[in-house]
């Protein structure tokens, strides 16, 4: 019996698991001229819409003391930068190409989106 | 209480300079008074309560200066200490959980533990020990997880703060509630050092791991330190010591020996040796006269010398250098898409793995079947680790852009260091890439006694005309330290030569008269070069011969490349002999002569259409369109300006062997990549399948965790030692 009950737990949690990580809804902010951008756990907002061509300040603010949030990659920018803790950061982007653009941490765990349009 | 700021304006040349800031200054709100050192090209502010910098910048702005205030911190030295404390601060927890942990273990390993103090074997002694290492040491890991998982995302710290709360927990519930388990048949057994060995052995993996990543970004460190910190400026008949933020283009710059020069520029009086070797790589020190140009951050060997600032700030080669190097780090190899993808689903997929593996253990697993059941589900947790994916790659480019850029090598992007280790034709540029770019004089034949009679009379007649062939002669002729003789009766015939009167006698300098032969001129033709001959009062007297001449570096280069099994083709707009001359003596069998400029492009295409992976060298000037179309365009530093758009890749030395050097740069890192990204996903295909068959405990779990990502650090800081 109890291994039934065990069974259908855990197929419950692998669920939850799959439904807690992969289908959360993100939603997009649009950046105009400047974005704040919190790194605690993740980045907020981690989906940031960018006119086409318009310079756009991104300010990092770091509150997460891991070692896996120090440095902020923007790849497709040639942009990696340290992020000093409890401290902001600007890094100015110049979107000259349209897209989807990930960034991400150092060791491409936490992500985000830059949407050029 | 009055306040005091003091702070450099830069742009300041004169004494109206100083009024013009000192007016504006004292028009900002609650400043008394404000005075302004011309020499110093200081200001000092009295105030009432301290203004804002941005209020000072910009009053100072609006008259067409720049405030410049000394920085608190610079991010470097903030980047240090905040390094330094959290490496102490993970050594003092690293230290504390593993002695914490051994005393636990020794106090429930079988076997052991009958040797053990019998306090080490109270269930609640070990509950207190535990604990500490659980929330204190572990108390950033349960932060990172927490805010994590606030925004849904899982990572390193999710998997092991997941292992070690559940083995936390039921250790707990064993050693308060015995009487239940005992109930259902279950040993009394906690398994607190599973929680606590794992954190400490977590702990010393970063501890591990970030100590050797801070060798990666080195080479950059490195170049930054270069910079000088002051300049010696010569400002009305003064010298003063500034410092080298406040130099202004223009200003004058005494440079002593033994001194590092600060900023670019042109030297305006003396000569001297100078290394140049921590900038451009190049390892003999040149010999630079009045003229010539300098690099910042260099080394004034011999004399001492005066030179003119043409390039500061942002604008020093240096600083191009540097930027460039932090563009390439920020960039990502195509190689990296993969290892990408497959991390940011990792850390959920091991979750539900290890669900799974609980699951499996406790349905058809033998007795005692929960245990059993959370110690592998947490092995899983454990044994799993993106990170060493995620450092495979972007380490390694760290590395390698770093030790490029060292030896004079600039890599645009991590994509054309992926790129060059492929490349099996490269294209050479003749003239400036292969050769020198300038004529120079390789052989005199002379009719009469002293060869150096026929250069100076030669020299003084094509001294009046502003030939380049004439300008290799008198450059000879100077060299030789001859002393010109006066012209008079200079006359040019169009498309013949130049003829005068030097000292009496009547010269000729030009092409050979239709009734005279001269074999050994038509020779030296054969070979590719110039000749002009020589008539002195109407008499054949002797020819000059005149070319382009190959670099020395050049003829090793080719030999290398060779070597490596790479095809090396010339093109050039020559005439097919001259081409073929040239090619012959470097070693490349592919020659294409007669190319107009515009269509070296579409040279590189059809090699392009064969299938071949291309590289084009080129000086980036007249050859942009041929480098941008290459699979990587290579480009020769010119100067003190690097930014070159079309190409993948910048020497700053004027080296070919760089040439070889970047592809075997490129060869070597990509392997390194190659065996990082191996070891890294086969560390996990094959240890998690292991870890849910149950053939690995946690604690080793969490050791071999830890050793995977130091071992792909490690691998990457291998790289600074390759041959290149």
């Amino acid at each position: 019996m109890d291994k039934i009950i065990v069974f259908i737990f855990g197929l419950l949690s692998i669920l939850f698991t799959y439904w807690f990580f992969f289908m959360k809804k993100i939603n997009t902010v649009q950046a105009e001229g400047t974005i704040n951008i919190l790194v605690d756990g993740g980045y907020k907002p981690e989906r940031i819409s960018i006119p086409y061509g318009q310079t756009t300040k991104l300010i990092f603010e770091r509150k997460d003391s891991s070692a896996c949030l120090e440095d902020v990659i923007i790849a497709d920018f040639k942009v990696r930068k340290f992020l000093p803790l409890n401290e902001k950061t600007e890094i100015e982007i110049n979107p000259n190409k349209k897209g989807e653009f990930d960034f991400s941490c150092g060791m491409g765990m936490f992500h985000g989106k830059l949407i050029v349009e | 209480m009055k306040i005091k700021q003091t702070f450099a304006i830069k742009g300041m040349h004169c004494a109206s300079c100083v009024y013009t800031n000192e007016k504006a200054l004292k028009a900002i709100p609650g400043v008394t008074d404000a005075a302004v050192n011309l020499a110093s090209g200081k200001a000092t502010l009295t105030t009432d309560s301290k203004v804002e910098k941005n209020k000072i910048s910009d009053a100072i702005k609006s008259v067409g200066y720049q405030a410049m205030f000394e920085s608190e911190e610079s991010l470097d030295e903030k980047i240090k200490t905040e390094k330094i404390k959290e490496l102490k601060n993970l050594r003092i927890k690293v230290f504390v959980s593993l002695s914490l942990g051994a005393i636990i273990v020794w106090g429930s390993f079988p076997g052991i533990m009958n040797f053990a103090p019998e306090i080490f074997k109270n269930f609640n002694f070990q509950f207190v020990l535990a604990t500490v290492v659980q929330f204190w040491a572990g108390r950033d890991l349960y932060q990172a997880a927490i805010s994590s998982l606030r925004h849904r995302i899982a990572n390193m710290d999710t998997l092991v703060v997941i292992g070690t709360t559940v083995a936390f927990i039921y250790s707990t519930f064993v050693t308060f509630f015995p009487k239940f388990f005992m109930d259902l048949g279950i040993e009394v057994m906690p398994y607190f050092d599973v929680s606590t060995v794992i954190i400490g052995l977590i702990l010393l993996g970063r501890y591990l791991e970030a100590q050797a990543k801070a060798g990666t970004g080195e080479a950059i460190k490195k170049l930054i330190g270069l910079q000088a910190k002051t300049a010696r400026i010569i400002r009305n008949k003064k010298e003063i010591d500034i410092s080298i933020n406040e130099v202004v283009v223009g200003d004058l710059i005494r440079v002593r020996p033994g001194e590092k020069i600060p900023v670019d520029g042109v030297i305006v009086e003396g000569e001297s040796a100078i290394d140049e070797s921590m900038v451009t790589g190049e390892s003999m020190p040149s010999t630079k006269y009045k003229g010539d140009t300098v690099i910042g951050a260099t080394m004034n060997r011999s004399g001492s010398f005066i030179y003119k600032a043409t390039k500061v700030g942002k604008d020093t080669l240096l600083s191009q250098i540097i930027k460039l190097v932090e563009e390439a780090q920020g960039s990502k190899a195509p190689i990296q898409r993969l290892a990408d993808i497959i991390s940011s689903y990792f850390v959920p997929i091991v979750i539900m793995l290890a669900i799974g593996t609980f699951v499996g253990w406790y349905v058809f697993g033998s007795s005692p079947i929960f245990v059993h059941a959370m110690l592998r589900a947490i092995s899983v947790l454990i044994i799993a680790c993106p990170c060493a994916m995620g450092l495979a790659t972007p380490t390694a480019i760290m590395v390698g852009t770093g030790i490029g850029a060292q030896h004079g090598i600039l890599i645009k992007d991590a994509e054309s260091l992926e790129t060059a280790h492929k490349v099996n034709t490269i294209i050479f540029d003749k003239t400036g890439t292969l050769t020198k770019g300038k004529p120079e004089v390789t052989d005199v034949i002379s009719n009469i006694k002293n060869k150096n009679d026929l250069i100076q009379l030669v020299a003084s007649i094509e001294k009046n005309s502003e030939h380049p062939l004439g300008e290799a002669i008198v450059k000879k002729a100077e060299e030789k330290k001859l002393v010109l003789s006066k012209v008079e009766g200079f006359k040019s015939i169009t498309g013949q030569g130049v003829e005068g009167m030097v000292s009496g006698k009547k010269v000729y300098v030009g092409k050979l008269l239709a009734t005279d032969k001269y074999d050994d001129g038509e020779k030296l033709k054969d070979q590719g070069k110039t000749v002009v001959y020589v008539y002195i009062n109407s008499k054949l007297s002797g020819l000059i011969a005149i070319a382009d001449t190959i670099k020395e570096s050049s003829l090793e280069a080719i030999l290398s490349l060779n070597k490596m099994g790479i095809e090396t083709v010339m093109i050039t707009g020559d005439n097919e002999a001259t081409a073929r001359a040239i090619g012959e003596k470097l070693g490349i069998k592919k020659v294409l002569a007669e190319v107009m400029p515009q269509d070296k492009e579409r040279e590189v295409k059809k090699f392009q259409k064969e299938g071949k992976i291309v590289a084009m060298v080129g000086d980036g000037i007249n050859d942009a369109p041929a480098l941008a179309a290459a699979n990587i365009g290579i480009a020769m530093g010119s100067g003190t300006d690097v930014a070159i758009e079309a190409a993948g890749i910048t020497l700053v030395n004027k080296n070919l062997q760089s040439v070889t050097s970047a592809i075997k740069l490129s060869k070597q890192t990509m392997r390194t990549i190659k065996l990082n990204l191996f070891w890294a996903f086969a560390y996990n295909v094959v240890l998690i399948p292991v870890a849910i068959i149950g053939l690995i405990s946690p604690i080793l779990a969490s050791g071999a965790m830890a050793f995977s990502s130091i071992s792909v650090v490690t691998n990457s800081l291998f790289l600074k030692k390759a041959n290149i």
